[in-house]
């Protein structure tokens, strides 16, 4: 970084880019040029910093303070206001609520404030396009340290006694799994960093590829020393075009520096790297789909054992982690085993990055400490439910996991407790839902999903889950009974035992717990033929209240039937049979007039 | 090489280290019915029929895994019928039944667990999609002139872009493994175009019996071996 | 397909590379080129890199990124991610139906817009998302959508 006064981390993750931070940061530059500050201020365009919802923000150091939802036209304002005066604006700071006053400092905000950030610890704090800077900031001192100081044993009982557990799903212990394939004896062995993302509602993964790639790379080429891999594959979705440009920049910079290719640091260690695009298959997440994608094939999962471990890709010894677990490694390496394992729970060390999404007001990417509370991370971090509603249940997870009801809302986040809940770790997507949300709805959009990205194997996966779904959309169309529940668990059994790999043994785990915990939902749907959400179309019923209308004709604008009447500020009407409940007119209403039941 | 002992249902055997627990039931006459499985291809996996409950050493709680693939251990302890099997088994059948309402073989393998009829609304495969007809013209005919396409439950068994079959050999091995009689090589309909070419090259230029040179390259096209 | 456009899948299929391993990629390259895969693409990548033609069309079917029929000029990916599910991407989804007059999967006739329905893009911060010609557009309302619509040639 240029010695300047003051330095502005704007955000370029692709939830601000979206939001014009490319234009705010040209309009900046340009302000500060016309200010002749361009000595005083330089702008870096950081990765995400995770609190996409209020995108772009910025972040002013060294003082700290945190700017949000930046426009253009309000860019000359704040530089003239903040950077030539020295008087921050206040009304481009974060505020709780309306009303309340703004906080002008990042640490102070409870988005940041309750947040470890060890995985993402350089998100918004560099520029991932520069090699440099991450090195600045410790990167690549925990490779130097293992080649100069370390023997790849040594770096494998520090993983293990670090107590990490992979990021990407299943919680197997790292260091293990590093051991079984340092093992397992060959000339020729592969690291694979599974980036392939695939749960609905969480983008940690793209995240820090795209706020920190080089901390992926320096994981990696540990866990290459450790367990003697000569070459290495990431495995990165395309539709994470930046996430892709980011990593393959991250590459090319590290070959140039030496830090990949032959004899790193001058040690006996080679190590190269490719990446590899995925081409849209959510099975390919799955450790054996995803070696045969690499290999050029369907990526369709194959029975373990043997295990990746002793057969991988073209049958030589391979070890696959998360991006999240690789981004820990230097961390642990450089403070140690025992400074990692001191954070968490006994079984369950470190941080995990959380993405909090839904029905929530600050939604966003967070990274905590494992056994804080469900509640800590939706009511402290995420700000609560929006709109006076009230919470109805967390989904964690993915596809794979389970919804947790209010009362459980006290658990203290680890593996085993979301497993003793019936839900799972995953990838650590917290997806929150509030009375508007039907449960039953939503076990069946996750089994069409799963459904939908079945590679077709297995009988119960491919069969089973379509005929769930259709006992789901009988019961969400009003045509369910009790007999279909009956169907519906011992189907989910048959799967879940039969299945081949985990996308079929885990598939029926929605519908398990929300049999579970919301079964008066589905009962509604059967005996009173009601969706208590108001979600489900085939049961519900737009009409408008006649004392709530103010006949402003919103909704006759936009309804694309012109199923409703009315004169202007006279109540209007909904004719229901040619209602196609699409909803518009329940979202234009601003007097709550539009009823669903 | 080394040899692993096991028990199934409660018998001793000493089997080769990388026998799968199929092949050893096999050996002491256990039978396992099977689906997807056979002897001259490599495992599979897909069908789940031939599950089995193993336990290993001390561990109280056994698994169910696919016998046809899983490979012995030592000490193994596994178990080829239970309730616990028998219901899951079901379970498939009644999945394979409402798919192939039609295939004699799946009716016939659904009777022996208890299964006559399916609660689900049936459609009218012949199809299982066990992948024996892909995989044995793969390894062991080596023309691959038939795969899956597509995924889910759209999984189909087609020749390439749906037409003509430029590497089939029609030698019509796939027809002989296919356990449902899906692949009828005089039943055009099925895999309509896939045996289509037999017309113009007959059987006797199979590959496996050498009639015709083989290059040592995969060829795009085996019309390019033939005499024009 | 015309002389030219060969030589130029060629020289994307040389640069992907050779090996069994580069064939997706290879593929990808001529999808996002030509916006489909051609029958006279398929066939040539199988040629290049040696592997029937059989793989190369598994391929083609099995990944949601291909598409064997053309593409319009701009392809509308709407987020069908959970995020988005509950906070309302069905309607948005319904919505974009309606106005393009096609199903998911489809194109218009004037071959302005495809339509596809995909996995969570990551943008779940801005739910419900649709990304069109990997622009991302979020927080959006089935009101709004016209507008952005316009945007697009
Ligand atoms: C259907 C399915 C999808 C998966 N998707 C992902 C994914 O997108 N990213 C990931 O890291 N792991 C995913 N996994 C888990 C991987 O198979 C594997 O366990 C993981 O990459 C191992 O890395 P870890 O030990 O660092 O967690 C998936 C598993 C299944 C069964
Ligand atoms: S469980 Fe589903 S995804 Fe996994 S192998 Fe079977 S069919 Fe494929
Ligand atoms: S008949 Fe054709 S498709 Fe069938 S096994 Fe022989 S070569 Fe393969
Ligand atoms: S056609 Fe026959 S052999 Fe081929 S997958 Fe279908 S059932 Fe199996
Ligand atoms: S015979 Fe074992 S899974 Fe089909
Ligand atoms: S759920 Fe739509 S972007 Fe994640």
């Amino acid at each position: 970084m240029k010695t300047c006064r003051t330095h502005l981390l704007l955000c370029a993750g692709t939830g601000c880019v979206s939001n014009g931070a490319f234009e705010v940061m040209r309009s900046l530059e340009e302000e500060i040029k016309r200010h002749n500050l361009t000595e005083e201020v330089s702008i870096v365009a950081t990765g995400c910093n995770g609190f996409c919802e209020r995108g772009p923000t910025m972040v002013v150091q060294p003082d700290g303070i945190f700017y949000q939802r930046l426009t253009v036209d309000k860019v000359p304002h704040l530089v003239e206001e903040h950077f030539l005066k020295g008087r921050p604006v206040k009304e481009l700071m974060y505020t709780e609520a309306k009303g309340r006053p703004p906080v002008p400092r990042m640490n102070d905000i409870e988005f940041f404030r309750h947040q470890v950030l060890i995985a993402l610890r350089n998100r918004g704090r560099i520029d991932p396009e520069k090699i440099d800077e991450y090195i600045a900031n410790d990167g690549y001192a925990g490779l130097a340290r293992i080649l100069k100081e370390m023997s790849p044993e040594e770096v494998i009982s520090q993983i293990k006694k670090s107590g990490l557990r992979g990021r990407g799903g299943a919680g197997f212990p790292t260091g293990m799994k590093w051991e079984f394939a340092r093992r397992s004896a060959a000339d020729l062995k592969y690291i694979v960093c599974n980036a392939d993302e695939g749960d609905p509602g969480a983008f940690m993964d793209r995240s820090i590829l795209e706020a920190d790639p080089h901390s992926v790379l320096e994981g990696m080429l540990i866990g290459a020393y450790a367990i003697g891999a000569s070459r290495g594959f990431i495995y990165i979705r395309e539709e994470y075009p930046l996430a892709v440009e980011r990593i393959k920049r991250a590459i090319r910079a590290a070959e140039e520096y030496g830090l990949l290719g032959e004899r790193i640091f001058g040690a006996a260690f080679d190590f190269s790297l490719r990446v590899v695009r995925g081409a849209g298959a959510f099975v390919c997440g799955e450790e054996t789909a995803l070696m045969a994608s690499i290999e050029g094939k369907m990526g369709r999962p194959r029975p373990r054992p043997p295990f990746p471990a002793e057969s991988g890709l073209w049958g030589c010894p391979t070890n696959i982690n998360n991006v999240e677990t690789w981004s820990n490694v230097p961390v642990i390496i450089l403070r140690g085993a025992d400074w990692y394992s001191s954070i968490g729970t006994p079984s369950s060390k470190g941080t995990k990055v959380f993405s909090v999404v839904g029905k929530v007001e600050n939604t966003g990417l967070v990274e905590v400490p494992m056994g804080i509370t469900l509640r800590k991370i939706i009511f402290d971090i995420g700000g609560g439910i929006p709109g006076g509603k009230r919470f109805k249940a967390v989904q964690t997870g993915g596809p794979s996991g389970g919804c947790i009801p209010e009362n459980k809302l006290d658990l203290e986040v680890d593996y085993e407790q979301l497993a003793e809940a019936g839900a799972i770790m995953g990838s650590g997507g917290l997806i929150v839902m509030d009375e508007d949300t039907c449960m039953v709805d939503l076990a069946r959009y996750f089994l069409a999903f799963l459904e939908d990205e079945s590679c077709g194997k297995c009988v119960p996966c491919r069969e089973g889950l379509q005929r769930m779904h259709e006992i789901l959309d009988d019961i969400t169309e009003g045509r369910g009974t009790m007999d279909h529940l009956v169907l519906l668990e011992r189907l989910a059994n048959t799967v879940k035992k039969a299945s081949l790999c985990a996308l079929g043994s885990t598939a029926p785990n929605p519908v398990l717990t929300t049999l579970r915990y919301f079964r008066d939902e589905y009962e509604s749907h059967i005996n009173e033929g009601r969706c208590p959400a108001g979600v489900c179309k085939a049961l519900i019923r737009f009409s408008i209240d006649p004392e709530a209308c103010t006949g402003c004709t919103a909704c006759r604008k936009v309804c694309p039937t012109d199923c409703i009447a009315g004169e202007r500020k006279q109540p209007h009407k909904i004719d229901p049979d040619r209602c196609i409940k699409c909803g518009a007119c329940h979202e234009v209403c601003k007097f709550n007039a539009v009823r669903k039941t | 090489m080394m040899t692993i002992k096991l028990k199934i249902d409660k018998q001793d055997i000493e089997v080769p280290e990388g026998t799968t627990i199929l092949e050893a039931a096999r050996m002491l006459g256990i039978r396992i019915p099977t689906l997807c499985h056979h002897e001259a291809l490599k495992p599979y996996g897909a069908c789940r029929i031939c599950l089995v409950e193993v336990r290993a050493g001390t561990a109280r709680a056994s698994t169910l895994v696919a016998s046809c693939v899983f490979p012995v251990r030592q000490g193994l302890e596994v178990t080829t019928d239970s309730d616990e099997i028998r219901e899951v088994r079901a379970g498939l059948l009644e999945l394979l039944l409402a798919r192939c309402p039609g295939s004699r073989q799946i009716r016939e393998l659904a009777g022996e667990f208890g299964v006559h009829e399916t609660p689900y609304t049936p459609r009218d495969h012949l199809c299982i999609l066990c992948g024996l007809c892909v995989r044995v013209c793969d390894e062991i005919v080596g023309a691959r002139a038939i795969d899956f396409s597509f995924r889910g439950q759209a999984l189909d068994v087609k020749p390439p872009l749906l037409t003509p079959a430029g590497t089939c050999i029609a030698c019509g091995t796939c027809t002989t493994v296919c356990p449902t009689e899906a692949v009828k090589l005089e039943e055009i309909a099925r895999v309509p175009y896939g045996h289509a070419v037999s017309e113009t090259h007959p059987g006797e230029r199979c590959r496996v019996c050498g009639t015709h040179p083989t290059k040592p390259e995969f060829p795009a096209n085996y019309d390019d071996w033939f005499p024009k | 397909m015309d002389p030219e456009t060969l030589e130029r899948l060629d020289c994307l299929i040389d640069e992907a590379g050779l090996e069994e391993t580069d064939l997706i990629g290879a593929m990808q390259d001529i999808q996002r080129e030509l916006n489909y895969l051609p029958e006279e693409a398929m066939r040539l990548v199988a040629q290049k890199i040696g592997v029937p033609l059989s793989q190369v069309y598994s391929i083609a079917t099995f990944y949601k990124t291909f598409s064997l029929e053309p593409r319009g000029r701009h392809l509308i990916n709407v987020c069908m991610g959970t995020a988005c599910h509950v906070r309302g991407g069905v309607q948005i989804l319904e919505k974009l139906k309606r106005i393009l007059g096609i199903d998911t999967g489809g194109t218009t006739n004037d071959q302005r817009f495809s339509l596809e329905a995909v996995r969570c893009l990551g943008c779940c911060g801005l739910a419900p998302v649709i990304m069109i010609d990997g622009k991302f557009h979020g927080k959006l309302t089935q009101k709004g959508l016209d507008r952005i619509l316009e945007q697009y040639e």
